[in-house]
């Protein structure tokens, strides 16, 4: 009997993709619409424990320091960026970034000079001041994205002088290929410059050069029942994937924590949720950081840095956020506990600074929500550094 | 409505697997039978519990609507778990999944009784049993895996669609599901068979006026020209059989693994394939 051969085999299948799909019941669901809409967030709760494991704040060690007192910058020589804190709070924040950020074995000289802590000939000791301005810059100017949580050197670091997550521009994939002209990237799954689309590789690959550092519109669906003069191509609207797919991978969340699928150009209350608004500063926030601070300092960082690691990508362009940088796929870093609440050093606004690159810090997270659509559709660009543009030109070349 | 003068000879006592003689008889052209009770039963409480819960409309927002479109008949919310749920906030979701399941496996088992009342093969009932199998799946097999009622679909026409557009962004690309590709294409292969063997028979054995009406030999010859092979009568209708049954099965075992067996996206699910030693 055929029939019965092909009934063996079925089941002899959909053995073979259990296995091989190597999860199992019960698992965790969250509902986050409305009833039988199927907007729900689903977990493994075994994952869910590794990724619990990664994603600790750290334990706050050292004691609060007394904000009265002496200023830092009244005692030691050449403080251009703490100047407001009291010389208490000034040594606990270099001491917390002494293990936050700096190699164990280094300590302080990681970016000092020895014998002379004010001597800022070190790259490390002007990458570090500039981050100091910009997290500041988060914690006061994009309370839209990171409310009162908040963040520390940490948030990103985890105890590494490079965070584990930033991207670097990969030409490889740009590459034309003869009569087919460029495939912007699709169809190729491992770069390992940040670039973490591994098994989305049909997608563009680099949905963050024109994203979250160029500011080319997200927007690709329609939000009329016809399309209308909506001239978004699928290659775009791949690209805005890309970028989603990203942001999901991040967070470790599913589409529908921001959308209910139904409509997606619709920001009205259930077709989207309050968290789109958040993510959608978190974009402008990303984009903000890279053109304000990291992009900033190309030419502070040397090609290979100190532990002998490379700081600078194949492009020659610096290291840059996306989501992953904070989140590390988790919806919010370290699972919401509020990183900075014991940090009040950090949570000051930037005094004003001068440096030899000195950039204006941002600012612009106070968008009202209710004309977040409307500003969705005309997102500002902003203006570019001459290093980077010509690599962001040939990026949008490959879009069209 | 009239009995063709050789249909009485197949219509005989007997055959039925519950109530014996009682309800052994026909309506018109119709089969009754314990289950044709059941079926007419299920079928009618759950018609009329989905036009209550139009009627009730939603609660929650006051929205109401007879628009056939709209109309929404929503599951409970996942706070329920395996849970009864008050009428209007997913009860009467859960009494229709009731009453359809029960309307659904009461036309396949009187499907059986008539198969038994004419002595032939189960084939038609097991085929229906393998689009009951997806429907179970969806509504029972899979929300009981993944622990509340809420995991299924709603009844309605528009919400129920957004349902399904929901669940596959939940795993970000659906199409990238190892068994919803076989299902997708067991279900076009189906139809593309089905097309073949229409065509064939028609061309055969419905000739222009005045012209023979061809054989079976006909039929395989043509496909012997055409392909090289025919598959002949028997075949094709085991064939047939089998490519539709698997568009069933394997639609269940798509959504059955979604969930239960998969957390993840379905894109990620192929990281495998990029992680072979061959090129990584």
């Amino acid at each position: 009997m055929k029939t019965r051969y092909g009934m063996w085999l079925t089941g002899l299948a959909s053995a073979v993709l259990l296995v091989a799909c190597g999860e199992r019941p019960p698992v965790d669901t969250v509902q986050v619409g409305y009833r039988g809409t199927g907007m729900e967030q689903v977990y493994n709760p075994r994952l869910l424990q590794e990724v619990a494991a990664r994603n600790q704040a750290p334990e706050v060690v050292l004691p609060m320091a007394d904000p009265e007192g002496p200023l830092a910058k009244d005692i030691y020589q050449n403080v251009q960026v703490l100047t407001d804190l009291s010389i208490g709070e000034f040594t606990r924040v270099m001491t917390a970034m002494t293990q936050w950020v700096a190699p164990a074995d280094q300590q302080c000289l990681y970016c000092h000079v020895e014998n002379n802590l004010a001597d800022d000939s070190k790259y490390q000791y002007k990458v570090a001041r500039r981050m100091l301005v910009m997290t500041r810059d988060i914690n006061t100017e994009w309370q839209s994205h990171v409310k009162e949580t908040g963040v520390t050197c940490h948030t990103c670091h985890r105890g590494n002088a490079v965070p584990a997550n930033v991207w670097y521009m990969d030409p490889g994939p740009r590459k034309e290929r003869g009569s087919i002209g460029t495939n912007a990237g699709q169809n190729t799954p491992v770069t390992g410059l940040g670039m973490t689309t591994i098994a989305h590789s049909s997608l563009p690959f680099d949905p963050y050069t024109p994203y979250l550092l160029d500011a080319q519109n997200i927007r690709v669906e329609t939000t009329t029942a016809l399309p209308g003069d909506n001239r978004a191509s699928i290659k775009q609207a791949e690209w805005t994937y890309g970028l989603m797919t990203h942001m999901s991978n991040a967070l470790g969340v599913n589409c529908t924590y921001c959308h209910n699928t139904r409509a997606w150009g619709d920001w009205t209350d259930g077709n989207s949720r309050p968290q789109r608004v958040v993510a959608w500063h978190g974009i402008q926030m990303a984009r903000s950081l890279n053109n304000n601070y990291l992009v900033p300092l190309t030419d502070v960082f040397p090609a290979v840095g100190s532990d002998g690691q490379a700081r600078l990508g194949p492009m020659g362009d610096v290291g840059k956020v996306n989501c992953q940088t904070c989140h590390q796929g988790v919806y919010k870093p370290y699972f919401g506990a509020p990183a900075a609440k014991d940090y009040p050093e950090l949570r000051k606004k930037p005094a004003p600074v001068a440096t030899e690159s000195d950039g204006e810090s941002a600012g612009e997270g106070d968008s009202a929500g209710s004309a977040m659509a409307e500003s969705v559709t005309a997102q500002r660009s902003a203006p570019l550094p001459n290093a980077v543009t010509p690599v962001v030109n040939a990026a949008l070349v490959a879009r069209r | 409505m009239a009995m063709l003068s050789f249909e009485r000879k197949y219509r005989v006592r007997g055959g039925t697997l519950v109530g014996g003689d009682l309800f052994d008889f026909w309506v018109g052209p119709f089969y009754v039978g314990f289950f044709g009770v059941t079926t007419a039963f299920f079928a009618l409480l759950g018609t009329a519990l989905l036009v209550y819960g139009a009627a009730l409309g939603d609660h929650t927002t006051g929205l109401q609507t007879w628009n056939l479109w709209q109309i929404n008949v929503a599951p409970p919310d996942l706070s329920y778990g395996l849970g009864l749920a008050p009428l209007a906030e997913g009860g009467i979701w859960q009494i229709v999944t009731i009453c359809a399941i029960g309307a659904f496996v009461s036309w396949a088992l009187r499907e059986v009784e008539i198969c038994r009342k004419l002595g032939m093969g189960y084939h038609v009932p097991i085929a229906f049993a393998s689009a009951i199998l997806a429907y179970v799946t969806l509504q029972v097999i899979r929300p009981v895996l993944l622990g509340a009622w809420g995991h299924a679909f709603p009844y309605g026409i528009y919400s129920h669609l957004d349902w399904v557009s929901n669940v596959a962004y939940q795993y970000l690309h659906f199409h990238y599901n190892p068994a919803h590709m076989v299902a997708v294409t067991f279900f076009f292969t189906t139809t593309l068979a089905l097309a073949l063997h229409g065509a064939l028979v028609l061309s055969a054995i419905n000739p222009k006026k005045g012209e023979v009406v061809k054989t079976a030999e006909h039929e395989n010859s043509f496909f012997r020209d055409n392909i090289g092979y025919s598959i002949g009568t028997l075949g094709i209708h085991r064939f047939g059989l089998l490519l539709a049954i698997n568009a069933g099965v394997w639609s269940a075992i798509c959504i059955v693994v979604s969930g239960p067996f998969w957390t993840r996206s379905w894109p990620d699910w192929w990281a495998w394939w990029l992680n072979l030693p061959m090129w990584n």
